[in-house]
C-alpha cells in the first residue's frame, strides 16, 4: 500500500485543475463556495496557494477567503488523512456510546495531544454534530461510507480490514 | 410632511436613513460601538437597541424609519438589555485600562462608565489569551477586540483592500488578517484608519513615545525636529481648543522647552516638492511618457501601488515625499554645514500620519547608512509627550521655525488637505504655461472633500486634465478607469486617508468626525490665506536652498537628494528586486 506516497504528490496544486473550475464555476462571488467545495474534494483540504489564486480570480479579499474557509466545518485548511472517519456525536448517538467508540478510535490509530490527523496521514479522526441516522445510532463513516450501531469492538475490527483490504468501494 | 414619535415628541422626518439618525437628530445619544455614518450597517453591538410600537425592541442603526412611528428609547427592559449587551462585551475584553494605550479615548471605557458598570457578572477567562501581532507599526490585540467589524470594514470600503476579515465561527469567531499572517506581511499599508476607528485598543498604533524622549534627552545628539502641515491644525484639539486653529507657534515653542536644538516646517519640503513635481510633469508632457502622472506624497498609496498596479510605478512621480526629502536635505547638506556627521544628527518628524512610521524605515531613504528620519511621531503622541511634560500647550507663546527650513509658502502648507497638492502645483504650472503672474492662487476646481473629483483647466492654449483622489477604493477605482480606456488624465493627486493628511490616522481621534476634517481643512486654507507668500516658487528660502546645494529643479544634484525609485512587491508584499547600485 503506497498511499503515503499517493497523497504527497495530490498536495502539489495544479493549476490547470484551479482553472478549470474557475472556467466551470465563474468568478462572481457567489460561485466562492462552489469553488472551495470542487478544491476541497479534489486535494481534501483548501490548499493556501489554492485560495491565493481564488481570491485573484473572484477580486475578493484574501482575508474574505480566508474567512469563509473557515466558517464552515466542511472546510479544512489542513491536509486530510486517506481515510476521514467521523464519529457522530449528535444526541441519539451521543446517548447510545459514542464517545467510547471516538476514544477507541483514536487509540487505535494512535492520535495523541489533540490532533485530528495521523502524521502518516493516514487518519483523520473528527466528531460531527447528527449524520441524520439515529435509528443505527451510534453511527460513524468512513470517506460516505455508514457504519451503524458500532461498538469499541466492532470499530477496531474495521480499521483492521481498512489496513488489509482497504476501502471496499472507493 | 412626515414625522415620528421618540419619547413622545414629535420629530419630522427628513430623509434619514436610519431610526438611529432620527433619535440622534432629536437630541438622544443613543450609544453605538459598530457604527460608523461614512460605512455599511452592520448591527452587531445591540446597544442602539430601541422599542418600536406594534414592532417591538429593535436595533437602531438598520431600522429604516417610517412616519408614524412610535419610538422609545430608554425604557427599564431597554436599559437592561443595553447594559447586559456591555457586560457581555466586556466578559471577554481584557481590561487592563490603565497600561492600554487607547485608555482615555475608549469608547468601550466610556460607555461602561455611562451605564454604571461597577461589577462583572460574567467572569473572564483569563487563560484563553490571544497573541498579539506586534510585527508591524499597527499593534494588533484581539483580546481587546469586540468583534465590531469597523476596521473590517474601513480597510475593505474606504481603503478597498481588505487586510481584515472575521474569520472561524460562534464563540471562536475573531477578527484576523488571511491565514493569521502577522500584518507586516500582508497588503497593510498602513495607513493606520482600522486603529483610529477601533473603539477600543484592539488596534493601536506602536507606541514610540520613549525612543524620542529617550534622543531629546541624549546629549550626544542634536535632535532636529520637522512638523507635517496638518499637525498645526489638529492637536490643540488635545488641549481643549477648537479643530482648525492653527498652533504652530506653540508646538514650536513646546518643542524647544522639550529638548529640540532645530524645529523645521516640513511645508518647506512640500514648497520643494511642487518646483520638483511641476518640472517633472512638464518634461512628461513634452515627452508624453509615463502620462498620467500620479502625486507619490502619500506612503500608504506608494505601497498600494508597488503591491496593487506595479504597471503604474513608472507614472508615480519619482518625487519623494516632503518628509524624506527635509531628512535627506538635513542629513546630507545641512549636517556639513553644522559642521556635522549625519549620525550625530537625530530627526524627529511630527506627522499626522502612521504610514510615514513606514517610510522613514525603507532601505532607500538613508544618507551613508543613517536613516534620514530617524524617528517618527504622530500628532497624538506628542500631544501626549506634550502633558506627559506638564507644559500648558494653549497658553505657550509662539515662536518661529528655525532656518534655513523654515520659511514657508501657503503652497506648502495645503499639502496637508485633499487637493492640496495639486492646488500647490497649479499655482507654479500656470505661471509657468502663460509666463504671467497668477493673480488669484485659489484654484476651486480641486478644493472639496468628496473622495473622487475631477476637472479639466483651460489655462492659455492647454487644457489639463486633473483628478483628485482620497481613499484607496476611489484611487482602484480611478485604475480600473484609465486601464479600461474610460477615464484620461494628466495628474493625479492620491491620498490614502479620507480628506487627506488632515485625516491621518496619527491625528486626534476626533479624526473619524467628517465635520472635524472639513474644520481642519478650512483652517489650513486660512494659513494659506494669511501667510506673506501663496506660490512656491516665491519661496526665498527655497530658492537659496537650490543656489546653495541643487543648483534647479530636476538637476542632477536635486535627483540625488530628492528623488527616488520605486519596486514592485511580491505576493508576500516583499520586495524581491534590490535597490537600483546596490546589487
Amino acid at each position: 500500500m503506497n498511499t503515503v506516497t499517493e497523497i504527497v504528490e495530490s498536495t502539489a496544486v495544479d493549476p490547470n485543475f484551479i482553472a478549470s473550475v474557475l472556467r466551470e464555476m465563474g468568478t462572481e462571488s457567489a460561485a466562492l463556495i462552489p469553488i472551495l467545495q470542487a478544491i476541497q474534494e479534489r486535494y481534501r483540504y483548501l490548499p493556501e496557494e489554492a485560495l491565493v489564486e481564488i481570491s485573484r480570480a473572484l477580486g475578493l479579499s484574501m482575508a474574505t477567503v480566508y474567512g469563509v474557509a473557515t466558517f464552515y466545518a466542511q472546510f479544512s485548511l489542513e491536509p486530510k488523512g486517506k481515510y476521514v472517519i467521523k464519529v457522530c456525536d449528535g444526541t441519539a448517538c451521543h446517548v447510545r456510546g459514542s464517545l467510547p467508540v471516538y476514544d477507541a478510535i483514536r487509540r487505535k490509530v494512535n492520535l495523541v495531544d489533540g490532533r485530528s490527523t495521523t502524521e502518516d496521514k493516514l487518519y483523520t479522526v473528527e466528531t460531527v454534530s447528527c449524520l441524520g441516522a439515529c435509528g443505527l445510532a451510534p453511527v460513524v463513516t468512513i470517506n460516505d461510507k455508514v457504519y451503524g450501531q458500532m461498538t469499541a469492538e466492532a470499530i477496531r475490527l474495521i480499521i483492521d480490514t481498512l489496513e488489509q483490504e482497504g476501502i471496499t468501494d472507493d | 410632511m412626515s414625522w415620528l414619535m421618540v419619547n413622545g415628541q414629535s420629530v419630522v422626518l427628513n430623509g434619514e436613513k436610519s431610526v438611529l439618525d432620527v433619535v440622534r437628530k432629536a437630541g438622544i445619544d443613543l450609544p453605538t460601538l459598530c457604527y460608523h455614518p461614512e460605512l455599511t450597517i452592520h448591527g452587531a453591538c445591540r446597544l442602539c437597541m430601541v422599542e418600536i410600537e406594534g414592532r417591538g425592541i429593535v436595533a437602531a442603526c438598520h431600522t429604516p424609519p417610517e412616519a408614524g412611528m412610535v419610538i422609545s428609547t430608554n425604557s427599564a427592559v431597554l436599559r437592561r438589555l443595553r447594559k447586559m449587551a456591555l457586560e457581555l462585551l466586556l466578559s471577554r475584553h481584557d481590561r487592563e485600562c490603565t497600561s492600554c494605550s487607547r485608555s482615555g479615548h475608549c469608547s468601550l471605557q466610556d460607555l461602561s462608565y455611562r451605564f454604571g458598570i461597577t461589577d462583572l457578572r460574567f467572569k473572564q477567562e483569563h487563560d484563553k489569551q490571544l497573541p498579539i501581532d506586534r510585527s508591524s507599526i499597527i499593534l494588533r490585540d484581539p483580546n481587546k477586540c469586540i468583534l465590531c467589524g469597523e476596521c473590517v470594514r474601513i480597510c475593505g470600503e474606504i481603503q478597498g483592500i481588505g487586510v481584515y476579515d472575521f474569520v472561524h465561527r460562534g464563540a471562536k469567531m475573531v477578527v484576523d488578517t488571511a491565514f493569521g499572517q502577522h500584518l507586516a506581511e500582508t497588503d497593510c499599508v498602513h495607513c493606520g484608519q482600522c486603529a483610529a476607528i477601533c473603539p477600543t485598543g484592539a488596534l493601536v498604533i506602536k507606541p514610540q513615545i520613549n525612543e524620542a524622549w529617550a534622543a531629546l534627552n541624549d546629549p550626544t545628539k542634536t535632535v532636529i525636529i520637522q512638523i507635517a502641515p496638518a499637525v498645526r491644525v489638529s492637536i490643540g484639539e488635545e488641549f481643549n481648543l477648537p479643530p482648525g486653529q492653527s498652533t504652530m507657534g506653540q508646538l514650536i515653542s513646546a518643542l524647544r522647552s522639550m529638548g529640540a536644538s532645530k524645529v523645521f516646517d516640513t511645508s518647506f519640503a512640500a514648497d520643494i516638492t511642487v518646483l520638483e513635481e511641476t518640472k517633472e510633469f512638464f518634461q512628461r508632457v513634452e515627452s508624453g511618457e509615463n502620462m498620467p502622472q500620479f502625486t507619490s506624497c502619500c506612503p500608504a498609496w506608494v505601497k498600494y501601488a508597488e503591491q496593487s498596479y506595479p504597471e503604474y510605478l513608472s507614472h508615480l512621480s519619482s518625487c519623494r515625499s516632503p518628509q524624506q526629502m527635509l531628512g535627506s536635505l538635513v542629513k546630507k547638506h545641512y549636517a556639513k554645514e553644522l559642521g556635522k556627521k549625519p549620525e550625530e544628527l537625530f530627526m524627529i518628524s511630527i506627522m499626522p500620519c502612521t504610514a510615514k512610521k513606514f517610510e522613514a524605515s525603507r532601505e532607500e531613504f538613508t544618507t551613508s547608512g543613517v536613516p534620514d528620519v530617524d524617528l517618527v511621531i504622530t500628532t497624538q503622541e506628542l500631544a501626549h509627550m506634550i502633558k506627559e511634560a506638564g507644559i500648558d500647550f494653549a497658553s505657550l507663546p509662539t515662536t518661529p521655525p528655525d532656518q534655513p527650513f523654515g520659511f514657508v509658502t501657503g503652497a506648502g502648507v495645503i499639502f496637508g488637505v485633499t487637493g492640496g497638492v495639486s492646488e500647490a502645483v497649479l499655482r507654479l504650472g500656470y505661471e509657468l504655461i502663460t509666463e504671467q503672474e497668477l493673480e488669484d492662487v485659489v484654484f476651486s476646481e480641486v478644493r472639496g472633500y468628496s473622495g473622487l473629483r475631477s476637472c479639466e483647466l483651460t489655462i492659455k492654449d492647454r487644457t489639463l486634465r486633473l483628478a483628485v483622489v482620497n481613499g484607496l477604493a476611489n484611487a482602484k477605482t480611478l485604475l480600473e478607469d484609465l486601464k479600461s480606456g474610460k477615464a484620461q488624465y494628466d495628474l493625479v493627486e492620491v491620498m490614502a486617508c479620507p480628506g487627506g493628511c488632515i485625516g491621518g490616522a496619527g491625528q486626534p481621534i476626533t479624526n473619524v468626525n467628517r465635520q472635524v476634517r472639513h474644520e481642519r481643512g478650512a483652517g489650513l486654507y486660512l494659513d494659506d490665506k494669511a501667510g506673506p507668500v501663496q506660490k512656491s516658487q516665491q519661496n526665498p528660502a527655497v530658492l537659496e536652498v537650490y543656489q546653495k546645494w541643487l543648483k534647479e529643479p530636476g538637476s542632477a544634484e536635486a535627483h540625488e537628494a530628492l528623488h527616488t525609485t520605486y519596486r514592485e512587491r511580491d505576493a508576500r508584499c516583499k520586495i524581491t528586486q534590490p535597490l537600483p547600485g546596490k546589487v
